[in-house]
C-alpha cells in the first residue's frame, strides 16, 4: 500500500493518461473500423479491394512495429506531431482493422431474409445498411467488439515505449526510486485490470440492455 | 467476388453501374493522390537516396537482418511449444473431475488473459536482478533477454491456447463421449483417443491463427534489448554512415514480417477449407457479403 500513497501523483498520472489513450484509441478504431467494414460489403468494386488490402495488411503487422514506424519514422518524413497522436494513430489504425472484421462478421449474422426483405420493398444499399443490417449487427458485434477494445487497452501498453508517459510507463521511474518491483507492477496491473473490468462490465450490461428475442 | 452472391444490393442497373463507376474513379483517385502525396513526402525527406539504399546490398548488413530473423523465428518456435504444452495442460485442468484442479487452472488462465503481456515481460525481465529473494535455479532467464519474452508469450499464448482446446472438445456432440463411456472406456482413455483428437482438429486453425498472434508479440522483444528483427532494424535506423536510414530499415523488415504472418494466416485459412471439406453433411457458413464461406480469416484475435 506505500507504494500506492508514496507515488499517487505519478500512478494517477499514468493512470489517466492510459484512460485518455482508450477513449481516443477506442473513438478512432470504432469509426475507422466500421467506416473499412462498409467499404468492404459496398457494391463498388475498389473500396472493397482498399478495405481488403488494409485488413489483410495491418492484421499481418506487430502492433510494435506499426508505432515504431509511426513514432520514430513520421517525424523523419517531416510529419510532427506529439507521441500522445501518434500512439492514437498506431493503436487506434491497428485496432480497426480487427473491429473491421467483427463487423462484418456481424453482418454476416443477419439473416439473409432481413436484406432481401429491405430490397424487396425497394431500399437501396445505404439504406439497407444503415436502416437494416446494421442496427442488428450491432447487437451481434457487441461481445466481440468489447474484447477487442480490451485487448486494445492491454496493447495500449505499448505506447509507453515511445514516450507516452501512461500507466505503464511509471514503473521504470518508480523502480528507478527504489519501490519493490513486485509490488509496482501489481499495482500497475491493478490499475490495468480497474479499466478491463469495468469496461467487461460495461459491454456485458449493453449485451443485455439491446438482447432481443430472435 | 460476383456481384450475383451478395443480398445487400440489388443486381445494378445501368443507373447504379454509372454511379459504381463514378465512385470507383473517385475512390482509386483519392487513394492515388493519398499515395502519390505519401510518395511525395518520401522524396521531399530524401527517403529514396541511394545512399540510404545501399546497406542494404551490403552482405553484412543482410546478414545482420537474417540473424534477427533467426533471433524472432527462435523465440517464436520456442514460445509456439511452450504455449501448446502449457495449453494441453491447462484444458485438461479445466476439464478436470476434481474441482482443486479445476479452480486453480481457471484462476491462472483468467490472471495471465487479463494481465497485458508486455507487462508479464518486464516485469520477467526486472524482476531477477532487482528481487533480492528471486530462486537461484532461475537465474538464466537473467543472462538472455530471450528467456522473458518466450516465458511471457509462453505464459500468455498457453492461456488463450488452452481455451482453444477447450472450447473445441466441449463443441463435440455429447454422442461421442457418452458412447465412449458406454464401452466401458475410463476418463483419460475417452480423453486422449475420442475427444482430444476431434477437438483439436476442429480447432485447428483457430489454434495456427493465435500462433499468428505469437509471431507478431515476439516483435515486443525490442522492447526488452533482444536482438530480434525489429531491434535490427532499429541499430539500422541509427547507421550515421548510410545517412540514418530508418524507414527503409522499416520497410524492410516489415515486409519480412508481414510475409512470414501471411504465410501463416494462409496455413491456417487452408487448413480450415481443407477440413471442412473432408465432413459430409457439415452446414457451411456463407459469407453473406461474397458468398465465400468463412474461413479462419475472419478469426478476431489481436
Amino acid at each position: 500500500m506505500k507504494v500506492l500513497t508514496d507515488n499517487w501523483d505519478l500512478i494517477s498520472e499514468g493512470f489517466v493518461t492510459t484512460l485518455k489513450l482508450t477513449l481516443w484509441c477506442g473513438l478512432v478504431a470504432l469509426v475507422l473500423g466500421t467506416l473499412l467494414a462498409a467499404c468492404r460489403v459496398s457494391p463498388v468494386a475498389p473500396l472493397r479491394w482498399f478495405g481488403a488490402a488494409y485488413v489483410n495488411l495491418v492484421r499481418n503487422t506487430p502492433l510494435t512495429l506499426i508505432m515504431f514506424f509511426v513514432a520514430l519514422g513520421f517525424p523523419k518524413l517531416n510529419w510532427n506531431m506529439d507521441y500522445f497522436t501518434f500512439a492514437v494513430i498506431a493503436v487506434g489504425g491497428y485496432t480497426a482493422a480487427f473491429i473491421c472484421e467483427a463487423v462484418r462478421s456481424g453482418i454476416n449474422t443477419v439473416p439473409i431474409g432481413q436484406a432481401e426483405a429491405a430490397r424487396s420493398i425497394g431500399m437501396s444499399f445505404n439504406q439497407t445498411l444503415t436502416l437494416i443490417v446494421l442496427p442488428q449487427a450491432l447487437r451481434a458485434v457487441i461481445p466481440p467488439i468489447g474484447s477487442l477494445l480490451i485487448a486494445m487497452v492491454r496493447n495500449s501498453a505499448i505506447a509507453s515505449a515511445f514516450n507516452v508517459h501512461d500507466l505503464f510507463g511509471t514503473n521504470a521511474q518508480m523502480v528507478e526510486n527504489g519501490n519493490d518491483v513486485v509490488l509496482v507492477f501489481l499495482w500497475i496491473a491493478v490499475g490495468y485490470l480497474i479499466i478491463t473490468l469495468s469496461m467487461s462490465a460495461l459491454f456485458a450490461l449493453l449485451e443485455k440492455k439491446l438482447a432481443v428475442a430472435r | 467476388m460476383s456481384q450475383k452472391a451478395t443480398v445487400l444490393f440489388d443486381a445494378p442497373g445501368p443507373r447504379a453501374r454509372r454511379r459504381n463507376a463514378i465512385i470507383g474513379v473517385l475512390g482509386i483517385a483519392l487513394l492515388a493522390g493519398g499515395l502519390a502525396w505519401v510518395v511525395y513526402r518520401f522524396d521531399q525527406t530524401g527517403q529514396f537516396d541511394s545512399q540510404k539504399w545501399d546497406p542494404f546490398q551490403y552482405t553484412a548488413i543482410q546478414q545482420m537482418i537474417l540473424d534477427g530473423l533467426k533471433a524472432t523465428l527462435k523465440a517464436f518456435a520456442l514460445a509456439v511449444v511452450f504455449s501448446l504444452v502449457l495449453g494441453a495442460l491447462l484444458a485438461a485442468a479445466r476439464l478436470s473431475d476434481h474441482r482443486p484442479v479445476r479452480w486453480a487452472a481457471t484462476a491462472f488462465v483468467t490472471f495471465f488473459r487479463a494481465m497485458p503481456l508486455l507487462i508479464l515481460i518486464f516485469f520477467l525481465y526486472l524482476a531477477p536482478a532487482k528481487l533480492s529473494y528471486w530462486p537461484g535455479f532461475l537465474d538464466f532467464i537473467n543472462d538472455d533477454p530471450m528467456w522473458p519474452l518466450v516465458i511471457g508469450l509462453s505464459l500468455y499464448n498457453g492461456t488463450v491456447q488452452a481455451e482453444n482446446m477447450r472450447a473445441g472438445i466441449l463443441a463435440l456432440p455429447k454422442g461421442q463421449s457418452e458412447a465412449a463411456y458406454a464401452l466401458g472406456l475410463r476418463k483419460y482413455q475417452v480423453m486422449t483417443f475420442i475427444l482430444v483428437p476431434q477437438g483439436i482438429r476442429s480447432m485447428l486453425p483457430t489454434i495456427i491463427s493465435q500462433m499468428v498472434v505469437t509471431l507478431k508479440d515476439t516483435s515486443l522483444g525490442f522492447l526488452i534489448t533482444y536482438e530480434e528483427l525489429l531491434f535490427i532494424a532499429k541499430r539500422l535506423g541509427s547507421y550515421q554512415d548510410y545517412g540514418l536510414p530508418l524507414i527503409p530499415a522499416a520497410i524492410v523488415v516489415g515486409t519480412i514480417y508481414i510475409i512470414s504472418c501471411m504465410i501463416l494466416s494462409g496455413v491456417a485459412v487452408w487448413l480450415e477449407r481443407f477440413l471442412s471439406r473432408g465432413r459430409k453433411g457439415r452446414v457451411q457458413k456463407i459469407d453473406v457479403v461474397s458468398g465465400e464461406t468463412l474461413g479462419a480469416g475472419a478469426g478476431i484475435s489481436v
